[in-house]
């Protein structure tokens, strides 16, 4: 399963935990199972943060492949000038 | 992407294709647009920060001779909120929508009231004084710690914080915050030999564009309308007025113009729903031109920020814990960039134990915008001075100092994610061994030294390229070109398709001619529209591939696409000649009809940006006047399409940062009016200002990108601010920790020591 890292200002939604192992093949389950844990945590992330898969801070996912090994995290969205 | 590529014109330094126009005037900008029957606009703004609008009289403006139409708040629909995808990297579009016309209330000295269609602008300007206004005035909030104060006026009476671990209760000037840690910061602390701890602040300050905001309008009968405006992105302007008016995308056009600068600040729109809704009252189509007094009084500056900042460091220079509390003002809606921030300010280094708190501040001021590398600047000013501070204190070189911090690929980032190949290393071993570095300083002379980082982005991007029928190269786009794309697309398509750089042509193109593209902003354009046509020219090789097999009567398979041309593979159809990009241009309506490659993409790949600056400066001790004696910029550009435009990058940010380190500040009055609201008490850095900044072009190649191009747009802007500061410090014998650096506050400073 991959692991989420939970953002340091959202880990109250989820019981305290800084990483859970969500099961997911890509962005759109993965955040599927999320919801069905921690519902209001799932839907923090989607609104608020920019997903980040292995590294690569990824602009409007959704079907993007989550590896078994992926590691995951939430971050403040980033644009510039 | 490949290190070992061997290019052929990537990495040359022709003359950009805009470059003649825009310095012999032939060029039309925002302002140089006209269409028969145009009226001229203008917008009456508020003279009170922050106030109540309790009514709005236009009678008398409209009859006024000339006058054809008057807009106020009540004339735009109400905009549901709603995110902002795509272009700043926030923002509501509810909040983007008041803030282009005030409805019920006035945030800031400036925010605009109405506006009027005149024959003349003498006459528009005119009207605007017939505009009847009543307001009740509120107290203004001008600073950060006027607006966290418990008995703060609301700028907002509906702003409840987000991000706290229990829902707000009650409404505050506080729009959101983030937090991120990691470790144990008392252990951290505890593990220090040196604590270095202070509190770093920064003044609000404009991008500085030389160009100011310009539109024209036009509404048709049909309800199809048309923008020209001065814009880093024609789709976002589309997206927002269209947002902004109530109407569907597919009804606007937006035609980009060259643009004079924007560095962030032309990523949203002020005056385009203005005169689009002015041009469908009146019929008639409108221009509008900010004055530089508009440009400084209601258009995004950068968000002023306070840091409380604290550093743990072991008598080896470790860092064993770091902890930050930053502050930005948002303006008067929500929306600051203390996200990237938070994200940045300790993003050089390894840190095992951290905490870092944003917070994201209503103020009466014009709302934030983006300015190049957005709250990175404040962040790492704040970083890099702690770090210069505790060189000096522990006794070790300030670059070998970082150098036992620095990250590299395979480390976490603080903010999560792990680094792939990054550049900081490499710049940090460039400025050691740089002759501004290793030569001795001048009497009297401070220098300072600073790394900056931003992220840089992707998002999408379309291109296509077009073979004419003698061979040459039209490339279409949607980026305008601010710091010479066109010529980077140009390259990369004459490197792809084996062409001279010079039968290439690239069209920067409306909304209804180019696919849609996302904001020239973020350092993104070289890479991810780069990537475009890099993708829309491999489209045509594949073309010509299959073209010329089937005139070979042979497999695809059995011809290869090398220096410009189409070869049978070793051993295959040896009689066979080459067949050129305008051999088969020449054939192209005989094989299928006209050669044309597209590409669509949401960019993935983008390498961050590191950099690492040298300032040396003398203070005058009697006047607290300082001059920057030398200035060096040394960034990891991945692969430098184009170096001289890559250095003017370096050195554009250099001056930019200059600015704001020594001298770039908002004046404002008690009241809320800014005093300084011109060039000529808003002192940007001029020529005569500055010594010629070197540069150095360290060259990662970023394995997301076919040549492997990272951004070098952003990054610029982030070190100056913390070198100059470091060197002042030096130099005056005193830290300083509050920009800017001007001959008062310095020569207090040194009265203080």
């Amino acid at each position: 399963m991959a692991k989420v890292h939970v953002p340091f200002d959202l880990r109250h939604l989820a019981e305290g935990a800084a990483v859970l192992e969500v099961r997911g093949t890509c962005y759109r389950s993965l955040m599927a199972a999320l919801r069905d844990r921690y519902p209001v945590l799932e839907a923090a992330l989607a609104r608020d943060k920019a997903f980040v898969l292995d590294g690569e801070i990824l602009d409007s996912p959704l079907l993007e492949a989550v590896a078994p090994a992926s590691e995951i995290h939430f971050l403040p969205r980033i644009g510039g000038g | 992407m490949s290190e070992a590529m061997d290019f052929k014109v990537i990495g040359t330094r022709p003359i950009r294709p805009d470059g003649v126009d825009k310095v012999t005037g032939r060029a039309s900008f925002g302002a140089d647009f006209s269409l028969p029957g145009m009226l001229e606009g203008a917008v009456l703004r508020s003279p009170y920060a922050h106030a109540w609008i309790k009514s709005i009289k236009t009678d008398a403006a409209l009859a006024a001779s000339g006058v054809k139409a008057v807009v106020t708040g009540a004339d735009f629909p109400q905009v549901a909120a709603g995110a902002i995808e795509g272009g700043e990297g926030g923002g509501d579009f509810a909040d983007l929508a008041g803030n282009v016309i005030a409805r019920g209330k006035v945030r800031y000295h400036g925010h605009a009231v109405a506006a009027v269609a005149a024959q003349s602008r003498a006459q528009a300007l005119a009207a605007l004084a017939l505009i009847e206004v009543e307001y009740e005035t509120l107290p203004a909030v001008l600073s950060l710690d006027a607006a966290l104060a418990e008995s703060a006026p609301l700028i907002d009476e509906g702003l409840m914080t987000s991000g706290l671990a229990e829902p707000a209760t009650a409404p505050s000037n506080l729009a959101s915050v983030i937090e991120m840690g990691n470790g144990d910061l008392d252990a951290g602390f505890a593990d220090a030999a040196l604590i270095v701890e202070r509190r770093y602040q920064t003044p609000t300050v404009h991008q500085g564009y030389i160009e100011p905001h310009a539109c024209v309008g036009r509404w048709g009968q049909d309800d199809q309308a048309m923008l020209w405006c001065c814009t880093q992105g024609a789709f976002d302007v589309r997206s927002m007025t269209a947002k902004v008016l109530g109407q569907p995308v597919g009804s606007l056009k937006v035609i980009p113009s060259e643009i004079g600068g924007g560095f962030g600040g032309k990523t949203t729109v002020y005056l385009e729903p203005l005169a689009l809704l002015l041009s469908k009252k009146s019929g008639r189509p409108v221009r509008m031109v900010m004055t530089r007094e508009e440009v400084f009084r209601a258009t995004g500056p950068a968000s002023a920020a306070t840091i409380d900042l604290r550093m743990g460091f072991s008598q080896d220079g470790k860092i064993t814990a770091a902890e930050a509390t930053m502050a930005y003002e948002a303006g008067a809606f929500p929306g600051s960039p203390v996200g990237p921030g938070t994200m940045c300010v300790f993003a050089p280094y390894r840190i095992a134990n951290f905490r870092i708190k944003g917070m994201d501040v209503l103020v009466n001021k014009p709302k934030a915008a983006a300015y190049r590398a957005p709250g990175a600047p404040q962040a790492l000013f704040a970083t890099e001075s702690a770090m210069d501070e505790a060189a000096d204190k522990l006794g070790i070189d300030p670059i070998e100092l970082r150098l036992r911090n620095a990250v590299e690929e395979g480390d976490s980032a603080i903010y999560g994610p792990k680094f792939g190949p990054i550049g900081l290393r490499a710049c940090l071993e460039a400025a050691a061994a740089h002759p501004h570095y290793t030569k001795a300083k001048d009497a009297g002379v401070g220098r300072g030294v600073a790394v900056g980082f931003w992220f840089n982005v992707g998002l999408q991007s379309s291109a296509e390229v077009h073979i004419n029928e003698d061979g040459t190269v039209t490339v279409i786009e949607g980026n305008p070109d601010i710091g010479g794309s066109r010529a980077s697309m140009a390259l990369m398509a004459a490197e792809t398709l084996g062409v001279p750089y010079e039968s290439v042509r690239v069209v920067v193109a409306d909304t209804e001619t180019a696919g849609f593209t996302n904001v020239t902003g973020g350092s993104r354009v070289t890479f991810a529209t780069g990537m475009a046509v890099v993708e829309a020219s491999k489209d045509i090789i594949a073309q010509c591939c299959s073209r010329a097999a089937s005139l070979w009567s042979t497999d695809e398979d059995m011809v290869e696409w090398r220096d410009g041309a189409v070869h049978p593979r070793p051993g295959v159809n040896v009689e066979a000649k080459p067949l050129s990009l305008k051999d088969l241009a020449g054939k192209a309506g005989r094989t299928g009809g006209p050669l044309l490659g597209k590409a669509s993409l949401n960019a993935r790949g983008a390498g961050p940006g590191f950099s690492v600056n040298l300032c040396d400066a003398l203070v005058d001790q009697e006047t607290g006047q300082v001059q920057v004696k030398a200035f060096t910029a040394i960034q990891d550009a991945g692969k430098a399409i184009h170096p001289s435009y890559v250095e003017g990058q370096l050195q554009g940010g250099a001056v930019q940062g200059i600015g704001w380190a020594l001298n770039e500040e908002y004046v404002y009055s008690p009241e809320g009016v800014m005093e300084n609201a011109g060039f000529l008490d808003y002192r940007i850095p001029v020529a005569s200002d500055l010594p010629m900044i070197d540069t150095q072009i360290i060259e990662v190649p970023n394995p997301g990108h076919p040549y492997g191009v990272r951004g070098v747009g952003e990054t610029p802007i982030v070190a100056p601010l913390a070198a100059v500061a470091n060197a002042v410090s030096a130099s005056a014998g005193v830290r300083m920790t509050e920009l800017p650096l001007s001959p008062p506050r310095v020569l207090e400073a040194l009265d203080q020591a």
